[in-house]
C-alpha cells in the first residue's frame, strides 16, 4: 500500500467558516438544514467586514456638549440613550424577521467615547490589522477626529480612572500579573430570568412610578438620589419602546414599497411585533424573540458591558409560547426553528466593540460572549428541556456561526436523550456546546448566599461564570496571572522581563532551604498581587457607581426598581465581584519540578534551574526533557501533582474569596482564562515546568497542554479533586480524536464520560474534537500534544511516538473521519 | 509468577462494554503477521527505541554497564549481544526515547489502579479488560485477578486468541463475563502460515467454550487477501453458526498498517509479506455475509 501524503505547509481551511457547516449529503443522518432564507441571512452574517460606526459617538458627544451639568448623572445617561434611540439609523435587511441592530447595518459596531475614546491612530490600526479588523472610512476618522476627541480628552471613563490608581498598580498591571475588565468597558453585563416575557416596559414604568410616590424625603436620606435614578429608569424605557416603534414605521413603509406578497406580510407582522413589544409582555413565539432581542439591544446600546447580555435559560422562557402556538396550530416547528436561527443571526451580527491597550492583547476577539443556556433544571429543581431546547441544538449544528456561544446544561435529572444529542452535535468539532453541570454551580450559588430558587434560576454566561440570572450583578474585575505571581516570587520581587519591581521581596529563593519556605513566599507574593488588584478595583467600581450608572439595564435586574438604586450601585438582589485565577496547571507543574526535582530528590539545584529557565533553557534542552518527561504533572490522578494544585486553589480561595466589595458583599474566585492565557504567557519567560518564554499558559482549570498523558479518565479525576463548588466557575478543555467518537455507542461512552465528570463535582467541561489543523499543529509543535493518543482497532500509541510519514497517514485518516 | 504488563489503557471503549480499564499482559504463543502490538509477543522485558525523540544526550551511553550502546547517524544502536536489558538507559534517557516495554505489577498494586476508575465504570457500565498478548498464558495471575475483580463487582471481560489448554480455558471462564475471542481463518494450513500455530485447538476450545455456556463475542481481524475471501467467509459464518447456546456477536477489526512503527521501535522486520487493508467492498461484502447467515455483526471492537 502507498501512504497517503498531504501538503503539510498549507493548513485545509474548513469549508464550514464560509459556507455553513453542513451535513455532508451522501451521510445518511442529514437533517434538514437550513432554510433558503436563513441561509441567506447567515451569508451576509457571516462575510460582512467587521466595520466601525461613529453614529453613537456623534450623538452623544452632541448631547453631552449641550447638556451637561444640567441632569443627574442617571437622569443625564437615560436622556442620553433616549437620545440615541430616536436618532440612530434604523435597519431591517432583507429577509429579517427579527430585526434590530446595535449599528446601522450588520457587523457595524459603535463606539463609546464616555469610557473610552478611541484615538486616530487606533483607527488606523483598528482599519489596517490582519486579525480582528474593524473597517473605518478615513472621512469618518477626520470627523471623529473633530468633532468626538477634543471633547472628551481628559472626560472619558478611562483617562479618570488611569489618572487616579497607584503607580504600584501600574507597575503590576504593566508586566502582566493581572489584567482589569474595567478599564475600558462598562463591569461586565449580566443574564435575564423570565421577567420580560411577562411585563412590559409600560408595566416596569408603572412599578417605578409607584416606588417614586413612595419615597420617603423625609426619613430617607438617598431618597432624592433614588428619585434621580427612577426617573432615569422610566425614561430608558420610554427609549426602548421609541427604538421598536421605529422599528415598525420603517417596516411599514417597507411594506409599502414591496411587491412580494409573501414579505409584505412578513412586513406587516414586523410591525405588528414591534408596536407590541418592548411595551407590553409579549404573547406569541415572535414576540418573545424580539422582546428579548430589544432588551439585549438596549443594555448594548446604552453602555458597553463586559461579556454583553445572556437571555439565560432561553429555552425554558421560550418554551410556554412555543407548546401555546403549537396547541393552537399558529405556529409549526419549522417557523419556530427558522424565528431561532434569525436570533442566533442577529447576535452573530454584534461583534464586541473593539478594544485598545493591553484589554486588546488580552481579548483580541470578535466574541461578545453571550452564552444561550439550554437545559438545565427549573426552579423547583426538575427538567428544564423541552422541544425548544432540542431545536436550539438544532440551530446550533447547522448555523455553525462564532456567536452567540452556547452551553448545555446537564442535571442528574436531565434526561439522556438531550445529553446524547448535545454530544452528537459536540463530535461535529465545533468547540460548541460546552456542557455544564447545574447539580454544581447551583451549590455554588448557595454557597455564596443566594435562596435556591433564585439559584436554581441561575446558570453560567460569558465563559463559565455562574450568577442569579436576572437578580445579580456579577462582575469580572479582570484575570489574575497565577504563574506570573511565582515568577516574581523566584526573582525576590522583580520581574524579569522589564527588570522592574513589581512585588514584594521575599527573600532568594537560592537560599530556600527547603519547599515550605519557597511555598510561603509564593502566598505572601499572591497576596500583595491580590491585595492590589481589588483596591483598584474598589476604586473603579465606585467611579462607574457614581458616573455611569445603567439605567435600563436596572429596569430589568430584580429589585434595582425596588430599591432605588443603580446596577452599578448595588441595586441587585446580589452583587459579586470575580477575580479570574489562569494558568492553575503551569504553576502546579512548576511547583512540582521545584518540590521533586530541587527539593526532594535534588536531581538538579536551585541554582541549576533558575539560571537555566533565566536563559529560556537555552543550551539546557536535556535538562528541559528531564523536566518535561520525568516529573508528575497535573491531570494524571497522581496525588504528587494534584496535591499541589488543590493547595494552591484553596490558597487562591483563601487570597480572594470573602473579601469585601463597595456593595457591601464579596469577592469570589473564579477558574478561567477564555484567551488570556496567550496573552499571559506571552509576558511571561520561561517557567520552572519547562514552557518557553512566551507560549501560553494553562487554560482555565484544564492541565497544561499535552502534559495530561494518562487520557481523560484521569484528568478528571485530578480535577474532581478541587473543591468546586467553592468557586464561581472552573473551565476544563479535554482533546478528543475523532475515531473515538465514530459510532453512536462511542457517543454514549462520551455522555458517560461528562456524567462521571459531574459526579465527582465538575462545573464544566468542553471538547475539542481534533482536526487536520491540529494535528499538523501536533507535528509541529510535539511536546503541546503529547496527550494525543491515536487508537485503532486493536492499536494505539501516542502521536508524537509516531514517525513523520506514519502521522501524516494519521491525518489522512482523521480527513476522512470527520463527520 | 507475575507476568509482565505492557500497558494499562484507560477509556478503553473497544474492549467490551461501557468505559473500561484493560491491561496488557505481555507474551503470545501465536506470531500473526498482521500483530498491532508486536511488543505484546514476547514474555520478556523488550526495548523500544524512538528515534525522532532522541536528542543525543549520550546519558544511557554513559550509564550501560555493558557498554551496549552507540551513537549514530540512525540515533542510539543497541548491541543485543551484550545488552542484559537492565534498563538503566531507559531511566536516564531525558526524553523517553528508550522506554522499556514490560513491567511488573502486584495484583494488589492493579486492583488500585483499577479501583480509581470505579467512577467511570460504575457511571458506564464498564469494566476491567484482561488483553494481551494472550492472558491465558498466566492462568494462576489472571484467575487470581478475575476473582478479585468479581468480588468487588467489577465486570470481567478476557480477550483471548483461544489457544490454550482446555482445562486452563473453563477454569478462567468460571470467573469471566464475557469473553472476547478471536478467530482468524477457519482453515488449518493457511492458519499456521499466517500465526505460526494450528487453529485445531482453538476452534475445539471455541466449541466447548459456548457449550459451557460461556458469554461470547467474536472478534475477526480482518486481513484483505489472507481471510477476505468469500469462501473462507463463508466457512467462518457455517462455524459460528453451528456453535451451541446463544449465537456470538461478531466485530470485524480490518487490519491496518499504521502499527508498523512499533516495529522500527522494537528493530523487529515488518510486513515482508505486503499485507493489504480491507477496502470498503470487502468490509460490506463480509458484513452482508455474517448478517444474511443471521450474525449480529459490526465494525470495530
Amino acid at each position: 500500500m502507498t501512504l497517503t501524503t498531504i501538503n503539510i505547509q498549507k493548513v485545509p481551511e474548513r469549508q464550514a467558516r464560509s459556507e455553513g457547516n453542513f451535513y455532508n449529503t451522501e451521510r445518511k443522518n442529514a437533517l434538514p438544514g437550513m432554510n433558503d432564507r436563513v441561509r441567506r441571512l447567515r451569508k451576509l452574517s457571516v462575510e460582512t467586514q467587521e466595520s466601525l460606526s461613529i453614529e453613537r459617538a456623534l450623538i452623544t458627544t452632541k448631547f453631552y456638549k449641550e447638556n451637561y451639568g444640567k441632569y443627574s448623572e442617571p437622569v443625564m445617561r437615560a436622556l442620553n440613550f433616549l437620545e440615541i434611540c430616536k436618532q440612530k439609523t434604523i435597519y431591517i435587511g432583507d429577509d429579517e424577521l427579527i430585526v434590530g441592530e446595535r449599528g446601522p447595518s450588520p457587523k457595524s459596531v459603535p463606539t463609546f467615547p464616555e469610557l473610552t475614546c478611541h484615538s486616530v491612530e487606533d483607527f488606523h490600526v483598528l482599519n489596517s490589522r490582519e486579525q480582528q479588523r474593524y473597517t473605518i472610512p478615513q472621512a469618518d476618522i477626520d470627523t471623529y477626529e473633530r468633532e468626538v476627541i477634543p471633547y472628551w480628552k481628559g472626560r472619558t471613563m478611562r483617562e479618570r480612572i488611569f489618572s487616579h490608581v497607584p503607580l504600584e498598580w501600574k507597575a503590576a498591571y504593566e508586566a502582566g500579573l493581572f489584567t482589569e475588565f474595567m478599564e475600558q468597558r462598562a463591569p461586565g453585563h449580566t443574564s435575564l430570568d423570565g421577567k420580560i416575557y411577562r411585563k412590559g416596559m409600560l408595566d416596569f414604568k408603572k412599578e417605578i412610578n409607584k416606588h417614586i410616590q413612595s419615597l420617603d424625603f423625609l426619613n430617607d436620606l438617598e431618597a432624592t438620589d433614588k428619585l434621580e435614578e427612577l426617573k432615569a429608569m422610566a425614561i430608558s424605557c420610554d427609549a426602548v419602546i421609541v427604538f421598536a416603534e421605529r422599528h415598525a414605521e420603517l417596516a411599514e413603509k417597507l411594506a409599502k414599497e414591496e411587491s412580494d406578497q409573501q414579505r409584505i406580510e412578513e412586513l406587516m407582522e414586523i410591525a405588528r411585533v414591534c408596536r407590541r413589544v418592548p411595551a407590553h409582555a409579549p404573547q406569541t413565539f415572535w414576540e418573545a424573540i424580539q422582546m428579548y432581542w430589544f432588551v439585549h439591544l438596549g443594555t448594548i446600546t446604552e453602555l458597553n458591558g463586559w461579556d454583553a447580555m445572556n437571555p439565560g435559560h432561553f429555552d425554558q422562557h421560550l418554551q410556554p409560547f412555543y407548546e401555546k402556538e403549537i396547541a393552537a396550530g399558529t405556529l409549526t416547528r419549522e417557523q419556530a426553528k427558522e424565528l431561532i436561527s434569525c436570533f442566533w443571526i442577529k447576535v452573530n451580527n454584534h461583534p464586541a466593540p473593539p478594544k485598545v491597550g493591553i484589554t486588546a492583547r488580552e481579548s483580541g476577539t470578535y466574541n461578545d460572549f453571550t452564552n444561550i443556556n439550554i437545559g438545565g433544571v427549573r426552579s423547583d429543581g426538575t427538567d428544564g428541556v423541552n422541544e425548544v431546547s432540542y431545536i436550539m441544538l438544532e440551530v446550533v449544528e447547522e448555523l455553525h456561526i462564532l456567536q452567540p456561544g452556547n452551553s448545555v446544561h446537564i442535571s442528574t435529572v436531565t434526561p439522556d436523550k438531550f445529553l446524547h444529542a448535545a454530544c452528537k452535535v459536540i463530535r461535529q468539532g465545533h468547540g460548541y456546546p460546552s456542557v455544564f453541570n447545574p447539580d454544581v454551580y447551583i451549590q455554588e450559588l448557595v454557597w455564596q448566599g443566594k435562596s435556591l430558587q433564585d439559584a436554581r434560576e441561575g446558570g453560567c454566561s460569558g465563559c463559565i461564570e455562574v450568577g442569579a440570572f436576572g437578580k445579580e450583578a456579577y462582575v469580572l474585575t479582570g484575570y489574575l496571572n497565577v504563574p506570573k505571581i511565582l515568577e516574581v516570587t523566584l526573582n525576590n520581587g522583580i520581574d524579569p522581563l522589564t527588570n522592574n519591581k513589581v512585588g514584594l521581596e521575599t527573600g532568594n529563593p537560592r537560599d530556600f532551604q527547603d519547599y515550605e519556605t519557597l511555598y510561603a513566599a509564593f502566598i505572601n507574593q499572591l497576596n500583595f498581587v491580590v491585595d492590589q488588584k481589588v483596591r483598584v478595583s474598589n476604586y473603579i467600581d465606585q467611579m462607574f457607581a457614581k458616573y455611569a450608572p445603567a439605567p435600563f439595564l436596572s429596569v430589568v435586574i430584580e429589585d434595582c426598581i425596588s430599591k432605588g438604586r443603580d446596577y452599578y450601585n448595588g441595586g441587585p438582589r446580589y452583587n459579586t465581584n470575580y477575580i479570574q485565577c489562569t494558568g492553575l496547571g503551569t504553576v502546579t507543574d512548576s511547583l512540582s519540578v521545584l518540590k521533586s526535582h530541587v527539593f526532594e530528590n535534588k536531581t538538579f539545584s536551585m541554582d541549576t534551574l533558575l539560571n537555566a529557565v533565566a536563559k529560556n533553557f537555552e543550551g539546557e534542552e536535556a535538562l528541559r526533557q528531564r523536566i518535561i518527561n520525568r516529573t508528575p504533572f497535573f491531570g494524571n490522578d497522581d496525588e504528587r501533582a494534584d496535591g499541589i494544585a488543590v493547595r494552591v486553589y484553596n490558597d487562591l480561595l483563601a487570597a480572594i474569596d470573602g473579601k469585601p466589595n463597595i456593595k457591601g458583599e464579596h469577592y469570589h474566585l473564579n477558574m478561567l482564562s477564555t484567551t488570556c492565557h496567550v496573552y499571559f504567557g506571552k509576558v511571561l519567560g520561561a517557567t520552572p515546568n519547562g514552557r518557553f518564554s512566551g507560549k501560553s499558559i494553562s487554560d482555565g482549570t484544564s492541565p497544561s497542554h499535552g502534559c495530561d498523558t494518562h487520557g481523560p479518565t484521569n484528568v478528571i479525576r485530578s480535577l474532581g479533586k478541587l473543591d468546586q463548588v467553592k468557586s464561581g466557575g472552573t473551565l476544563l478543555n479535554l482533546r478528543f480524536v475523532p475515531s473515538l467518537l465514530k459510532r453512536e455507542k462511542d457517543i454514549e461512552k462520551l455522555a458517560h464520560l461528562i456524567r462521571s465528570y459531574f459526579k465527582l463535582g465538575g462545573h464544566h467541561i468542553q471538547f475539542n474534537v481534533v482536526d487536520t489543523a491540529t494535528l499538523l499543529a501536533a507535528q509541529a509543535c510535539p511536546e503541546d500534544y503529547r496527550d494525543l493518543l491515536v487508537r485503532m482497532a486493536g492499536y494505539s500509541d501516542y502521536f508524537n511516538d509516531m514517525n513523520a510519514d506514519l502521522q501524516n497517514e494519521v491525518i489522512a485518516r482523521t480527513e476522512n473521519e470527520a463527520f | 509468577m507475575l507476568p509482565l504488563i505492557f500497558d494499562i489503557r484507560r477509556y478503553s471503549i473497544n474492549d467490551g462494554p461501557g468505559i473500561r480499564i484493560t491491561i496488557f499482559m505481555k507474551g503470545c504463543p501465536l506470531k500473526c503477521q498482521w500483530c498491532h502490538n508486536p511488543e505484546s509477543q514476547s514474555p520478556e522485558v523488550q526495548k523500544l527505541y524512538t528515534a525522532s525523540k532522541c536528542i543525543g544526550a549520550k546519558d544511557c551511553i554513559d550509564v550501560c554497564p555493558e557498554n551496549a550502546l552507540t551513537l549514530t547517524g540512525e540515533g542510539i544502536v543497541t548491541d543485543y549481544n551484550v545488552c542484559n536489558l537492565c534498563g538503566k538507559c531507559a531511566d536516564v534517557c531525558p526524553t523517553k526515547a528508550i522506554e522499556m516495554s514490560g513491567k511488573l505489577f502486584s495484583t494488589d498494586d492493579l486492583l488500585e489502579i483499577i479501583e480509581r476508575e470505579r467512577v467511570h465504570i460504575d457511571q458506564s457500565g464498564g469494566g476491567v479488560t484482561f488483553s494481551g498478548g494472550e492472558p491465558l498464558m498466566h492462568p494462576e495471575f489472571l484467575i487470581e485477578m478475575l476473582k478479585a475483580c468479581g468480588d468487588k463487582g467489577l465486570h470481567r471481560v478476557v480477550d483471548t486468541c483461544g489457544f490454550a489448554p482446555t482445562e486452563t480455558l473453563l477454569g478462567v471462564a468460571r470467573h469471566t463475563d464475557l469473553f472476547l475471542y478471536d478467530l482468524k481463518l477457519l482453515d488449518p494450513e493457511l492458519h499456521k502460515r499466517w500465526t505460526g500455530v494450528d487453529n485445531r485447538r482453538i476452534l475445539q476450545n471455541l466449541r466447548t467454550l459456548a457449550e459451557a455456556g460461556a458469554n461470547i463475542n467474536i472478534r475477526i481481524p480482518l486481513i484483505k487477501n489472507v481471510n477476505t475471501q468469500m469462501d473462507e467467509i463463508v466457512k467462518m459464518a457455517d462455524f459460528i453458526n453451528s456453535l451451541p447456546g446463544t449465537k456470538p456477536k461478531v466485530n470485524l477489526l480490518p487490519y491496518h498498517n499504521i502499527a508498523r512503527g512499533k516495529y522500527q521501535k522494537l528493530h523487529m522486520d515488518y510486513n515482508h509479506h505486503d499485507l493489504e487493508e480491507p477496502t470498503q467492498m470487502d468490509l460490506d461484502n463480509v458484513v452482508a455475509i455474517f448478517r444474511k447467515s443471521g450474525i449480529e455483526t459490526e465494525i470495530g471492537g
